[in-house]
């Protein structure tokens, strides 16, 4: 980066370390802070969606549909989420390709042959004939499916609880003025919901922050692949030779998530106090004891 | 007739643990193979999950307790701990204490003429129990707090109208009662335990001669068949079984637990991770 880094071997003390520590493949590095925070503020929107939609599916008076949102508000219960980081990137890669073969391809010929998943060359995705950034953001794209469909059972599970615990004679309330069961939703039950719902949400948030690293099994290079890779033992063939220094990688990027999670706590707590006033609650009732 | 899939189990019900057949299926990989092979696996997790929680009790109550604690050389540090481990994702936690454990000397430490052998902690079996028994410790600590201080005035209050005080003043009034209130938080937190036992072979915590947990295994076959719809529902189905079997198990505790109040029959609402 700097132009007296040309010649690493030369370097002595802080200015090895400058000059180290501002290397391309450290660049690429810091940038996959971005990779992180880029997933958490794609993901967030697209779980609440998708959360929304399961415990709306879930209230249904059609029964297919609140089965469906039965099931899966209730998938993340028994089963591990990383069940699910490693199985929905590549059942989603599988189907694409299928639906893909299906389509482009001489059909005739299964997928199948014997253990191996085969699809001809113009199914292929992302094709091998693409640039290196597609390749990225298609992996990419699939792991913020995959934690898009889990997040968003868990905010299911919680907004779900949020509007069942929205008092029943509000709704009965809004029912008496002839409100239809669509205003009712809209005009009463959704607006209500957000402060039973913000507890459990901003758990979810800690969770989902916790559960970036997971990045990593999907294969894209995040933060821990950088890590990884910087840290292991150089030898004297690289321009900075160093031993193994992986702990003291880990050792920042353990600091980056406490930050994450105090910062975030704190917000959270603002948030919470800013959304209980004036609620007949408990947390609304001690604001409004100090303001009196 | 034979029996179902008795051969199967005989080369590979001990796999996970290094009994019977020493090489996995490489050809044919049916679904006998799979599901032996899987549920083999979940002995790992069973051990994970059982040792970490029981010793996790423990140092979870004294941490909670040290939380609580009127001295801050006491209380500081309980709160450093909870902090540390719940802050940072324990898929970090598990590549940190690897890559630190890793560069304990390999020949051992010498402490008063004796040589204290440090290789066995690199071993999955002590590194990632390490990490997962301070990991729950510090998610329980946090919950048994929360049910420490939610304890009520009044039965504080009539221990000491007892005359009983310190030790036995906890022992008999207020451990029953944060026990108590702490249940249906810690239940969650033993199930998302035995759900993070998964990442242990997927942090940097080797295999030993491939023998892995249930998602170890399930990604093999999912790897080996290109087929990621069998492997993956038969880990899930393994998993769904464990959860019931631990809701059931915590629910006797519970019942136990608040026998002396009204409606003490009242099942636990699992709200899963979402407490943590």
């Amino acid at each position: 980066m700097f132009a007296s880094c040309a010649d690493p071997a030369s370097l002595e003390g802080l200015q090895w370390l400058m000059c180290y520590l501002t290397s391309g493949t450290h660049l690429l590095f810091y940038a996959s802070f971005g990779t992180v925070l880029l997933l958490l503020a794609i993901t967030a929107p697209i779980a609440l969606l998708f959360g929304f939609g399961g415990a709306m599916a879930s209230r249904s008076r059609i029964a297919p549909l609140r089965w469906f949102g039965q099931v899966y508000t209730s998938m993340v219960r028994g089963i591990p989420d990383i069940i699910f980081f490693l199985f929905v990137p590549i059942a989603l890669d599988q189907g694409l390709e299928y639906l893909r073969h299906k389509i482009l391809c001489d059909s005739n010929q299964s997928v199948w042959q014997g253990n191996d998943f085969v699809v001809c060359a113009a199914a292929k995705l992302p094709l091998s004939t693409s640039p290196q950034w597609v390749h990225q953001a298609y992996g990419f794209g699939t792991a913020v499916v995959a934690f898009a469909i889990v997040f968003g059972a868990f905010a299911a599970n919680v907004l779900y609880g949020a509007m069942n615990a929205v008092p029943r004679a509000q709704l009965e309330t809004a029912e008496a003025y002839g409100m239809s069961p669509r205003q009712v939703t809209r005009r009463v039950l959704i607006p209500q919901m957000w402060t039973y719902a913000i507890p459990g949400l901003s758990n979810l948030w800690m969770i989902l922050i916790k559960a970036t690293p997971l990045l990593f099994l999907l294969g894209v290079e995040d933060i821990v692949y950088w890590a990884r890779e910087l840290g292991g033992t150089k030898t004297a063939a690289f321009s900075y030779p160093h031993p193994d220094w992986r702990l003291y990688y880990f050792l920042a990027i353990l600091v980056f998530y406490l930050l994450m999670t105090w910062g975030s706590q704190r917000i959270i707590d603002r948030l919470t106090r800013r959304l209980s006033r004036g609620q007949a609650t408990m947390g609304g009732e001690a604001l409004r004891k100090v303001g009196a | 007739m034979k029996l179902v899939c008795a051969q199967e189990i005989t080369d590979y019900g001990l796999r996970a643990i290094g009994i019977g057949e020493r090489l996995l299926p490489r050809s044919d990989y049916d679904l006998c193979q799979q599901f032996v092979l899987i549920g083999s696996g979940l002995i790992w997790n069973l051990y994970y999950g059982i040792l970490a929680l029981t010793i996790g009790f423990f140092i979870a109550n004294a941490v909670a307790v040290a939380k609580a604690s009127r001295h801050a050389w006491l209380r500081l540090p309980a709160e450093g701990f909870i902090f540390l481990f719940r802050g940072s994702p324990l898929f970090i936690q598990f590549f940190l204490v690897y890559e630190a454990l890793v560069l304990l000397p390999r020949a051992g430490i010498p402490i008063f003429g004796f040589t204290v052998a440090t290789d066995w902690l690199t071993k999955a079996w002590a590194g990632a129990l390490l990490v997962l028994v301070l990991n729950t410790a510090a998610y329980s600590a946090q919950i048994f707090h929360g049910a420490l201080m939610a304890v009520p005035k009044g039965d504080l209050e009539a221990a000491d109208a007892y005359g009983m005080t310190g030790w036995k003043r906890f022992r008999r009034v207020v451990w029953p009662t944060m026990m108590r209130l702490a249940w249906p938080a810690y239940t969650n937190e033993a199930i998302f335990l035995f759900h993070a036992t998964t990442l242990v072979f997927f942090s940097s915590f080797p295999a030993f001669r491939q023998q892995g947990d249930a998602l170890y295994y399930a990604s093999y076959f999912a790897d080996k068949t290109f087929n990621p719809f069998v492997a993956y529902p038969i880990a899930a189905f393994y998993f769904i079984l464990l959860t019931l079997l631990l809701i059931s198990l915590f629910g006797v505790v519970n019942r136990r637990l608040n026998r002396h109040l009204p409606g003490a029959q009242k099942r636990i609402r699992y709200r899963p991770q979402l407490i943590r």
